[in-house]
């Protein structure tokens, strides 16, 4: 039993959340969103450079060959900076995908060689998500029909723009044509496939809310910190102090369930559905209540454009139901714990007590 | 990163297993909040002791078996699934025993743990006073130095079944002139003394189940007190903070309680689900529990790379004791109209037990700080927030 991170997997998040602090500051956010594609080749260069899409190829691929629990403090850091979908989507739920695919299918290593190399975006289009995010620029579309895996060009879709009140989010609704010609796997084999991918898109989002919690925990402390009223900082009240705490209590314990979510989808636990969806309800959870009383300590400041908060409460509010909603996630942590034959209780907590 | 127990990890869990099995009493013991059940408590705790399973973490010559954290955490996962009976010396074992181990010296180590370990003597708190309740470096009770001794004289309150124990741990003004937490002496003071008389207070269960103590001219001797002179509220902030932290409420206690509120939710599913949030409820208690038990894992984690826990000790209190609340909360609401049932009403038959616990969770969010002092404390010592 060991429930840490090696010097490394902590290392290389230190030096990640460095890069993005600077590289990916919340102005040069929104010069991007104002683009007309809203995406940065520049700054996507310079996060492959960094590693940051290399991260769970294998060694034989180009890759650094980590996994989950590695991308469970990655993830919080594309949260904390607000990094747009594409980068996750495409190193970590996308490479997920195709890693997980038959060594027979021709592509598979060509596709690993370039995301490691950070020169392909792949949008993936699951039915639990009715849109698809960054499909706008994507190079290649992993697409599910009826649990078959689709393998399509950018050009041979029709993408209707789904505008989102997160600046930083491209959607689209996407109609194309599934045919033999663009089937990669067929159902049988590709429903494993996508509830693993279903599964590491939750995970990717729960780390994402997390890291989001942070950062607006971390803003609204600044803040309360700051800004004086009956000639003290408001963060010395009371009042301000509690919502502030009850931020910091659920970010803290929802950083376990995550790690133990990320594990169990790494070592193919037999819960990895019931541990995921729990992560994702803590993650979501915490990130909610950071929004909220993040905009109640900010006063009416919480309520502009100008302020930061409102790029990551926007995200939030985008993210919590990517990947299966509350009422997803609900449902499949209701049917572990109410079946007939539920292992529960103390000494339950790991798989093999 | 390694979720899974060793080979000898999971010996020991068989073998507490086994031995819980084999010894764990059928009928559950009488309320240790009557003088009846205490003394029954305490005999359990002695069989605990003579098969040196009361303080596993304790070394051997103590009496325990030098576990690590991980072993500590799965002794309590088989002692509460094994629905074994409350541990009654706790505030000593828990909260004295570690103080004792880190300010003790050689003599108190030797004349108070293994006693305290196999349960001859039980302990009660002294902290509180009528006018130091959340605002705790108020104490007024004195202890002034006369020779070798120490006079004491003041009062104590809300001392959890002091009315049964052997002795009283907790903080005295050893300065007369000294204000707030300077001046202060921890200070093991044995009940039976002259001049103490104890009081009880009928809490809400009805029972005598805290007391307030009365400190009339009593003396003890210099050896009596834990650390320096004066250092006591030093000393103090460690055991609150042992209080707040992992130890006092293992989560196998809220895993076990989380099941049986699964399966009372299962017997009575059509009455309960008229009021569709209350599966939602059961399935969050369940989810909650098991954060717990994750957050002890990653914190023993923590504590192994050398991480020292800090205020992430209040957080802990916050969530256990909110968690015990929604947990028989959720229950009460099941229950419905049978839900105020004593445990002797026929009517409540094999669902009696939740009222006790509902009457219990009440006390959490107040006791070993309260809630409020506990937020204050995350604001302040974890995000940094300035002082009101």
């Amino acid at each position: 039993m060991d429930f840490t991170f090696t010097d490394d997997e902590l290392a290389f998040r230190e030096a990640i959340s460095r890069f993005l602090m600077v590289e990916a500051a919340p102005e040069v956010l929104r010069e991007i969103w104002e683009t007309d594609s809203g995406r940065s080749p520049d700054l996507r260069h310079k996060m492959a450079e960094q590693g940051m899409t290399a991260l769970s190829v294998p060694e034989e691929c180009g890759g650094m060959g980590l996994g989950d629990v590695a991308w469970s403090l990655m993830t919080q850091e594309l949260g904390y900076y607000g990094i747009p979908d594409s980068l996750a989507d495409t190193a970590y739920v996308a490479e997920g995908l195709i890693n997980d695919l038959p060594e027979s299918i021709r592509d598979r290593q060509g596709w690993l060689e370039r995301i490691a190399e950070g020169d392909v975006r792949i949008a993936v289009g699951h039915s639990v998500n009715p849109l698809v995010a960054d499909a706008h620029l994507a190079d290649l579309l992993l697409l599910e029909h009826e649990g078959e895996v689709h393998v399509l060009s950018r050009e041979q879709v029709s993408l209707e723009d789904n505008p989102s009140i997160d600046s930083s989010r491209r959607l689209s609704r996407i109609r194309w044509e599934p045919s033999s010609s663009t089937r990669l796997v067929d159902s049988e084999n590709g429903r494993a496939l996508w509830e693993s991918a279903l599964n590491r898109g939750a995970l990717s989002a729960a780390g994402q809310l997390l890291g989001l919690a942070q950062r607006m925990l971390d803003l609204s402390v600044d803040y309360a910190a700051q800004r004086k009223q009956f000639g003290k900082p408001i963060g010395s009240f009371q009042a301000v102090k509690h919502q502030l705490a009850d931020v910091a209590g659920k970010i803290e314990f929802a950083k376990p369930v995550l790690y133990r979510a990320a594990y169990a989808l790494e070592h193919a636990d037999p819960l990895v559905d019931v541990h995921v969806s729990q992560a994702k309800l803590a993650c979501g959870d915490a990130a909610w209540l950071a929004a909220r009383h993040g905009i109640q300590v900010h006063g009416a400041m919480g309520y502009t454009w100008e302020v930061d908060l409102q790029m990551f409460m926007k995200r939030t509010w985008a993210l919590d139901p990517d990947w299966g909603d509350r009422g997803f996630h609900k449902s499949r942590v209701a049917a572990h714990v109410l079946m007939d034959d539920a292992q529960l209780g103390p000494g339950h907590t790991f798989r093999e007590a | 990163m390694d979720l899974t127990y060793t080979p000898q990890q999971q010996a020991f869990r068989r073998e507490v297993r086994a031995w819980l099995a084999d010894n764990v009493p059928l009928e559950p013991l009488a309320n240790c909040d009557t003088r009846e059940g205490f003394e029954q408590h305490r005999e359990w705790e002695r069989k605990l002791f003579d098969n040196r399973l009361s303080m596993v973490m304790w070394p051997e010559e103590l009496g325990g078996r030098g576990c690590d954290l991980v072993e500590w955490l799965i002794f309590e996962e088989e002692y509460y699934g094994a629905g074994a009976p409350m541990r009654v010396n706790q505030n000593g074992q828990l909260l004295l025993g570690p103080t004792l181990m880190e300010f003790g010296s050689e003599e108190q180590k030797k004349r108070f743990l293994p006693r305290m370990a196999a349960s001859d003597d039980m302990w009660a708190q002294g902290w509180s006073e009528p006018n130091a309740g959340s605002d705790m470096a108020n104490i007024s009770s004195k202890a002034i130095r006369d020779g070798d001794h120490y006079v004491i004289n003041g009062q104590k309150t809300w001392s959890t079944r002091a009315l049964f124990a052997d002795w009283i741990f907790g903080l005295f003004r050893s300065d007369p002139n000294s204000s707030r937490h300077h001046g202060l002496s921890y200070l093991v003071v044995p009940l039976n003394a002259e001049g103490v008389t104890i009081r009880p207070i009928k809490a809400l269960n009805g029972q005598d189940a805290f007391a307030e103590i009365f400190f009339d001219n009593v003396r003890v001797p210099i050896d009596n007190r834990i650390g320096e002179e004066g250092q006591g509220w030093r000393v103090a902030m460690a055991t609150a903070g042992f209080e707040r932290g992992l130890l006092l409420r293992s989560p196998a206690r809220f895993q076990h309680a989380a099941r049986r509120l699964v399966e009372l939710y299962k017997r009575h599913q059509t009455q309960a689900d008229r009021d569709p949030t209350i599966r939602d409820a059961v399935c969050e208690v369940w989810a909650g529990a098991e954060a717990y038990a994750l957050s002890a894992y990653y914190t023993v984690g923590r504590l192994s790379r050398g991480e020292r826990i800090g205020a992430e000790a209040s957080i802990n209190k916050v969530v256990w004791s909110e968690l015990d609340l929604r947990l028989n909360e959720t229950a009460m609401r099941i229950l419905g109209p049978r839900g105020e049932l004593l445990a002797e009403a026929p009517a409540i038959g094999e669902d009696a037990g939740w009222l006790e616990g509902f009457l219990f969770a009440q006390a959490g969010p107040i006791y070993a700080g309260s809630n409020e002092i506990q937020r204050n404390i995350i604001a302040e010592r974890m995000l940094g927030l300035p002082k009101s």
